[in-house]
């Protein structure tokens, strides 16, 4: 998936174990730094990989079990790699009125993908999330680092389109 | 606000809902022309001024200390406001949102309605320059209260201002640091808690993106109050810009030696560091969070033992929401007594509401307690959009509940507004009108909280679970006649048992619907109707012949061909056919589509 994708080099392969080291020169040492740890883990890798965290948990020093404890009650860690684009719809309580359950339903429609896969393309994953605070511009989504506000299910074909690429994750039809 | 020497200073909305919007396209052609030159102007950003509805948002202060704000801007009428407005002075009228010589026309008002302490400098200064704070007064009363003030002088001051805890429970924060304080032990903690984790709730990454060091200063002062040497943030990793502008002023104050050792030139060390958040809304809650910076899984403890008195690392720690924090510079600058002027006999001072949903004005609303919701949603808000029809108020949040026009007059009290059912909460507030179904929304809530309970104790993981697979079946149009009695009991039983107020709180927005919206659960149970149109089982879809115009684009997205129709003739909906996926609806450029 996203490590195999050429086109994106923003995550570290997770057979370099090389990012470790800095993390926890920062952390290792740290009381409580457990998820920073995991945090800054993520944050190299794109996900929690098992070798990864097999590695994490013996260079720092705590048990594999300590992590994956951790790692699953957060919503923000993920153990399954992500495309290139994480598209995050708000379901927060303003966005669910203002029909966040559309957009979903369109984009999933768009991407021929159901919430929480990513395209086989690797280009885009879809993931809910609670309220991202921009209420005021419900229905609202992140897609990688931009936000998109005031969303219709009527133009999320061309948001997309911005993304997409030539790789055609997107429907090409109409 | 000064211009620097210039006719003009220009001032960007610049927070999440600004960027949101556009900001940045605004600010990159304002930067380019003060680059360019030939204009006699400042420029400078700002957090978010509030007017979320009319973002982005600029204001243009003239030398005499007036200003025109402007709102709806884009990069393309930067061009135009810099020709007329900074080359000619000319006011540019249809784009005004609110003129300081006229505060109270047009959407004036949304201002001139609200009474700003908390959010006294959001909008106003430049939050990634300490320099901006300063000028105005920053950090005045850090340095007041540790050079004149005792601790405990610190904490008469907060208790007679009466202030209350505004991150939900309403806590008097005088009292609880007057606890942390007298609590024996060397190492103690304050804990700023900016989870901000309702949905629908803003105010907090508002005045951290907006104003961060006003939260920094209170901490100062929350610190040296009981005692505390080492401060922590925790803020949700979903507000990236609030981390970073955190993150920036507290380096300026490390480089200034606000924070750090011996602070302000006094013997007083004090520090403050950043912990990200991961996801999960049980660590709003004092206990999960300390439990989640210690490297934990966020699950919250009973108390007793209290944060006062065992906290963080079992040392006492006292914690503290953002909103809280932020009033508590202007307390010690302008006395408590001043403070306790606003308000009502048992709650203080000013609160921020965020007004969302189907409101004609959805922002950042700062209100003195006492004023009615209908005084906040109408008169600050503006009412419901165009053409829809005030139905309910939701308060705060997943722990709240929803309240009907009827009860628009209760004041904005924590002990009014509990009475009724529904509780302050963090001041989200979310308006719903005749398109919005109440039972749909408790179900919302519901799905919310059972997949946020930690599923530590029993009351919350099954009896939320039961609760939602009820309220799903009610949704669905399996409603059985005997559910709204079976809701009724369950949720005794979970307020009454839950370890945390996550638990305890969960049902308010069932029972506040049962309450005060009954006649809607019994249509989808007894009626299979479910009248705001939103339940897909309960409704039908028809187009209304007299306005369809026969465009087709409803054809085209049905995935059952269940619509048919001659180009440029009404067309039908086969109702055996039809899902009711409601694709077509959004689709209608008529809005023929009718969800009944
Ligand atoms: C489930 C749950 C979530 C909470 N979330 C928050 C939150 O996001 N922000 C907050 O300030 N308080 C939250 N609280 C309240 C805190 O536990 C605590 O009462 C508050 O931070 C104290 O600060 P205050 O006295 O200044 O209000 C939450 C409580 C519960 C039970
Ligand atoms: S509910 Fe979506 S941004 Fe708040």
């Amino acid at each position: 998936m996203a490590q195999e994708c050429s086109c994106d080099a923003r995550f570290a392969e997770t057979s370099d174990l090389g990012p470790l080291d800095d993390i926890i020169e920062r952390y290792g040492r740290e009381k409580g730094a457990l998820i920073p740890l995991l945090q800054e883990t993520q944050d190299a890798y794109g996900y929690l990989d098992e070798a990864v965290m097999r590695e994490l948990a013996r260079r720092a020093g705590y048990q594999l079990s300590q992590l994956y404890g951790v790692a699953t009650f957060f919503a923000q860690f993920r153990l399954k790699p992500i495309g290139e684009y994480l598209i995050k719809v708000c379901h927060g309580t303003a966005c669910h009125v203002a029909g966040a359950t559309q957009i979903t339903d369109e984009i999933a429609n768009q991407l021929d993908i159901k919430e929480g896969d990513t395209t086989p393309d690797g280009r885009f994953t879809l993931e809910s999330v609670m309220c991202l605070g921009a209420c005021s511009l419900s229905p609202i989504m992140l897609v990688g680092e931009d936000t998109h506000g005031r969303l219709k299910p009527t133009g999320i074909k061309k948001i997309l389109k911005q993304y997409a690429g030539d790789s055609g994750s997107s429907k090409e039809e109409e | 606000m000064g211009t620097s020497g210039h006719r003009y200073k220009v001032v960007l909305g610049y927070g999440t809902c600004g960027i949101a919007a556009g900001a940045t396209g605004v600010r990159d052609a304002l930067e380019e022309a003060e680059k360019a030159g030939g204009y006699d102007m400042d420029f400078d950003i700002a957090g978010c001024m509030g007017y979320c509805f009319i973002e982005p948002v600029v204001e243009v202060f003239d030398s005499e200390g007036g200003s025109v704000i402007y709102g709806d801007m884009t990069a393309k009428k930067v061009a135009q406001l810099l020709d007329e407005h900074i080359k000619s002075g000319k006011v540019i009228e249809d784009w005004v949102v609110r003129k300081s010589d006229q505060p109270e026309a047009g959407e004036g008002d949304f201002l001139a309605n609200q009474h700003r302490v908390v959010l006294r400098n959001c909008g106003k200064i430049n939050p990634e320059s300490i320099e901006e704070y300063i000028e105005i007064g920053g950090y005045e009363a850090a340095k007041k209260a540790l050079a004149t003030m005792s601790p405990d002088e610190v904490i008469e001051e907060v208790s007679a201002a009466g202030i209350r805890g505004r991150g939900g429970a309403g806590f008097p924060t005088g009292t609880k640091w007057g606890f942390a304080r007298k609590s024996p032990g060397d190492i103690k903690y304050l804990i700023c808690n900016a989870d901000e984790g309702d949905p629908g709730a803003f105010m907090d990454r508002s005045v951290l993106e907006g104003d961060p060091h006003t939260v920094i200063e209170g901490m100062i002062l929350a610190g040296y109050a009981i005692g505390a040497r080492q401060g922590y943030i925790y803020c949700r990793a979903e507000y990236p810009l609030a981390l970073k502008r955190l993150d920036i002023a507290l380096e300026e104050c490390h480089r200034r030696g606000f924070l750090g050792e011996g602070i302000f030139g006094s013997d007083w060390d004090f520090d403050i560091r950043i912990k990200k958040g991961a996801g999960a809304f049980v660590c709003g809650e004092e206990t999960a969070m300390m439990a989640s910076i210690e490297g934990k899984r966020g699950m919250p403890n009973p108390r007793p033992p209290f944060p006062a008195n065992q906290g963080l690392w079992g040392k006492p720690t006292n914690i503290n929401n953002v909103e809280t924090l932020a009033a508590i510079p202007w307390i010690i600058a302008n006395g408590g007594a001043e403070y306790a002027k606003t308000g009502t006999e048992k709650s203080k001072g000013t609160k921020v509401f965020c007004l969302a949903g189907k409101v004609r004005r959805s922002g950042l609303a700062e209100v003195p307690m006492g004023y009615t919701l209908r005084q906040v949603i109408f008169d600050v808000g503006g009412g419901v959009q165009a053409g829809k029809e005030f139905k309910a108020v939701q308060m705060g949040g997943p722990s709240g509940g929803c309240l009907p026009a009827a009860l628009l007059d209760t004041l904005v009290d924590y002990d009014a507004i509990i009475a009724t059912g529904a509780i302050m909460g963090s001041g989200g507030m979310i308006v719903a009108d005749d398109r919005t179904c109440m039972v749909d929304l408790a179900r919302y809530f519901l799905s919310f909280t059972q997949e946020e309970s930690c599923g530590k104790c029993t009351p919350c993981r099954i009896g939320t679970k039961r609760m939602l697979e009820i309220l799903e079946r009610i949704c669905e149009g399996r409603g059985e006649p005997d559910d709204i009695d079976k809701l009724d009991e369950l949720a005794a039983d979970i307020k009454a048992a839950s370890l945390c107020a996550l638990g305890g709180t969960a049902p308010n927005p069932v029972l506040t619907t049962l309450k005060y919206f009954r006649n809607e659960y019994e249509d989808h149970i007894l009626n299979h109707k479910c009248t705001a149109g939103v339940c897909p089982a309960l409704i039908t879809l028809h187009i209304d012949p007299e306005t369809c115009i026969g465009c087709g684009a409803c054809v085209k997205v049905c995935p059952t061909e269940a619509i048919t129709g001659e180009k440029k003739q009404p067309h039908v909906i086969d109702v055996e056919a039809c899902i009711r996926c409601k694709m077509c609806l959004s689709r209608c450029p008529e809005d023929s589509i009718i969800a009944e």
